[in-house]
């Protein structure tokens, strides 16, 4: 099982996968060299850095990043370390480093593109083999950054497609998230929510594409505040708020999550087509909709507010509902402990209640006191736990297999179905970033 | 209005709390970790007034709840939500049921109007006993208190706020009930 292609492809087949994918030190070492670090992963958006000198840090793979904007307005991303003898550049999460950044050991400076400003007493390094005019000693640069709309993604890898080929349809994800503004932008609302799963990163990814969970799982939920949203209609004679909707949802029974069709992109990207009803007709949705149809026209604001979508999985680091406006980042920290950074977007222009209502979401589904995750991480966890288990080898994945179809490369689940076509997918794009197979296709089909 | 102050103001002197005040503010809190630790919901939701508030920012620095994110933001509907959620036989993050302990002190009375409402600070401990394991939350409290009636020492909750020592995390897992 270690190291070799042809061992990755005998851990993946195109309906079942060998438990060592999520559970075996080595493979997670291998995922982080070949995924994580190699492709292009979620930094952050362009408000989390607004004026020159601001940083944060976010961590890609096994390796601390910081994204600093610079006094040309450029946003940069570099390893959090001291050129000199290694130190940790940035200890705080997030900050604004003045004019430059100033590394605590020894006072080298660094200006935010890079380059070295000064080092104290620096003729010492007059005739060594450290040519700082030639620019020894800067800052090491993440491979490659670019952003799409204004979200940041950095590849430390200098080879593979460029940002926009890479995420293919799924920069809808990002159109979504920015056109539903009336001003065409979004800005992220204060700090994220950062909670640790004791679970591997993919079985979070495999989740947030399951269609057959949420009734089980989130039964409690859903049954709780469908009882509580009664009692207050009848307390207070009229509707409860529409928050209690978001969770009151979970009681669907499992037959009726059928109707969510899913869709599987080149590289591994997913989508769950929508569910929550959130065009009510309420005062408060009218007068953001007419503010979208002003700011577009009436047929692209149709186009924006009618695309229906709820979970977009931007492999292999992001999940994001854009209309709601959340977004979680996926930090591996080791084979069975994953960090996820959820945040959540403002939409420039939006009515207070549109921001508010998402804001509910964030609170009841993504904070640190969901009702709503509590049970997605305790499966998490038990999953872990069994597939650490010689119980048995295989992760099932066969829900519908052979019943989907592909369409230009982009496959479909087929309709009426809670098909585990993103899991085959998503699988079948990492064994290839694994060295088995074709990674861009992800044929999670496999044929009839 | 600001939903509760951030900083400490100064604290009234004993010349200015009698012990009885002192006294009866200290039991309240005592009840309110017992209610909790003990699991005894009705209870819980009873030390609320009906449009009390239980609250844990989600930054130290936060001045208000209202609009923001924030780690708890709670009224009493809410609460019975999370109640009857955490109680249902599936809620299988309750499976086993996790557990809490707490030790409430340094109580300290901020002020005292003249209708005998509260504004009252402590710090708190709590050990949760989680899936065989023990983790532990340190924090303070603010509770803005009401007078309950006539009744000598008896109060009701119109906001509690609740500092969590490391509220910008990251949470290993999640935080269950109230702390
Ligand atoms: S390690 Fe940074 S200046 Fe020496
Ligand atoms: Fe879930």
């Amino acid at each position: 099982m270690r190291n070799g292609d042809r061992d990755i492809s005998r851990l993946v087949e195109p309906d079942r996968v060998h438990r060592l994918c999520y559970t075996d030190p080595d493979i997670f070492e291998q995922e982080m060299e070949r995924i994580h670090e190699s492709l292009w992963v979620y930094v952050g958006h362009k408000s989390q850095v607004k004026e020159p000198g601001d940083y944060y840090t976010a961590q890609i793979g096994r390796q601390p990043m910081i994204m600093v904007r610079g006094k040309d307005g450029e946003v940069r991303v570099f390893y959090n370390r001291c050129p000199h003898r290694g130190a940790m550049l940035c200890s705080d999460r997030s900050g604004n480093a003045g004019h430059r950044f100033r590394c605590s050991y020894h006072a080298w400076m660094y200006n935010f593109d890079g380059t070295v400003a000064s080092i104290p007493a620096t003729n010492g390094y007059d005739g060594t083999r450290m040519k700082l005019a030639e620019g020894d000693a800067g800052l090491k640069p993440a491979a490659r950054v670019d952003n799409y709309r204004g979200f940041y993604f950095a590849s430390l890898s200098p080879d593979g497609p460029d940002l926009e080929t890479f995420l293919g349809g799924a920069t809808l994800t990002f159109d979504q998230l920015v056109d539903r503004a009336p001003d065409g932008d979004v800005e992220v609302v204060g700090d994220c929510f950062r909670m640790i799963q004791k679970s591997n990163w993919k079985i979070f990814l495999e989740n947030q594409l399951d269609v057959s969970h949420p009734s089980a799982t989130h039964e409690s939920t859903g049954v709780a505040a469908g009882q509580v949203e009664r009692e207050m209609e009848k307390r207070d004679g009229r509707k409860a708020p529409l928050a209690y909707s978001f969770i009151s949802a979970f009681k669907t029974p499992i037959e009726d999550w059928v109707k969510f069709d899913t869709v599987g992109h080149p590289y591994g990207h997913c989508f769950l087509a929508g569910y929550m009803g959130l065009r009510p007709q309420d005062p408060d949705t009218v007068e953001y909709e007419t503010l979208l149809k002003q700011a577009h026209g009436e047929e692209k604001g149709e186009a924006i507010l009618s695309t229906d979508l709820h979970h977009v999985l931007v492999y292999p680091s992001l999940s994001v509902q854009p209309p709601l406006q959340q977004l979680r980042a996926i930090r591996p920290l080791g084979v069975d402990r994953t960090l996820t950074e959820i945040w959540h977007f403002r939409l420039k222009g939006a009515p207070e209640a549109i921001y508010r209502r998402a804001l509910d979401y964030y609170y009841l589904v993504n904070s640190p006191s969901t009702m709503v995750n509590a049970d997605d991480l305790h499966n998490f966890w038990k999953c872990h736990q069994g597939l650490s288990t010689e119980g048995g080898d295989w992760v099932s994945l066969h829900r519908n297999y052979g019943s989907d179809s592909e369409r230009d490369g982009v496959l479909y689940s087929a309709p009426g179905t809670m098909s585990e076509m993103p899991l085959r997918h998503m699988m079948q794009a990492w064994a290839g970033y694994m060295g088995a197979g074709d990674e861009s296709v992800g044929n999670g089909s496999g044929g009839g | 209005m600001p939903d509760a102050d951030v900083g400490a103001a100064a604290p009234l002197t004993a010349a200015q709390v009698d012990t009885e005040t002192q006294r009866a503010v200290e039991a309240f809190l005592y009840r309110q970790a017992e209610i909790l630790d003990d699991g005894r919901w009705d209870d819980w939701l009873g030390l609320f007034m009906p449009d009390g508030r239980y609250w844990m920012p989600a930054r130290a620095d936060q001045m208000q709840g209202d609009g923001v994110p924030n780690i708890f933001w709670e009224d009493l509907d809410l609460m019975r939500v999370r109640i009857r959620r955490n109680t249902h036989p599936h809620a299988w993050s309750q499976s086993p049921p996790n557990r809490l302990s707490h030790v409430v002190s340094n109580v300290v009375i901020e002020r005292v109007a003249a209708n005998g409402d509260l504004t009252v600070r402590s710090k708190f401990h709590c050990s949760e006993y989680l899936r065989y394991e023990v983790r532990h939350f340190a924090g303070k409290y603010r509770h803005e208190l009401v007078k309950d009636g006539d009744r000598a020492g008896a109060y009701r909750i119109r906001l509690q706020r609740v500092d969590l020592l490391n509220a910008e995390g990251p949470f290993d897992y999640v935080i269950q009930w109230w702390l």
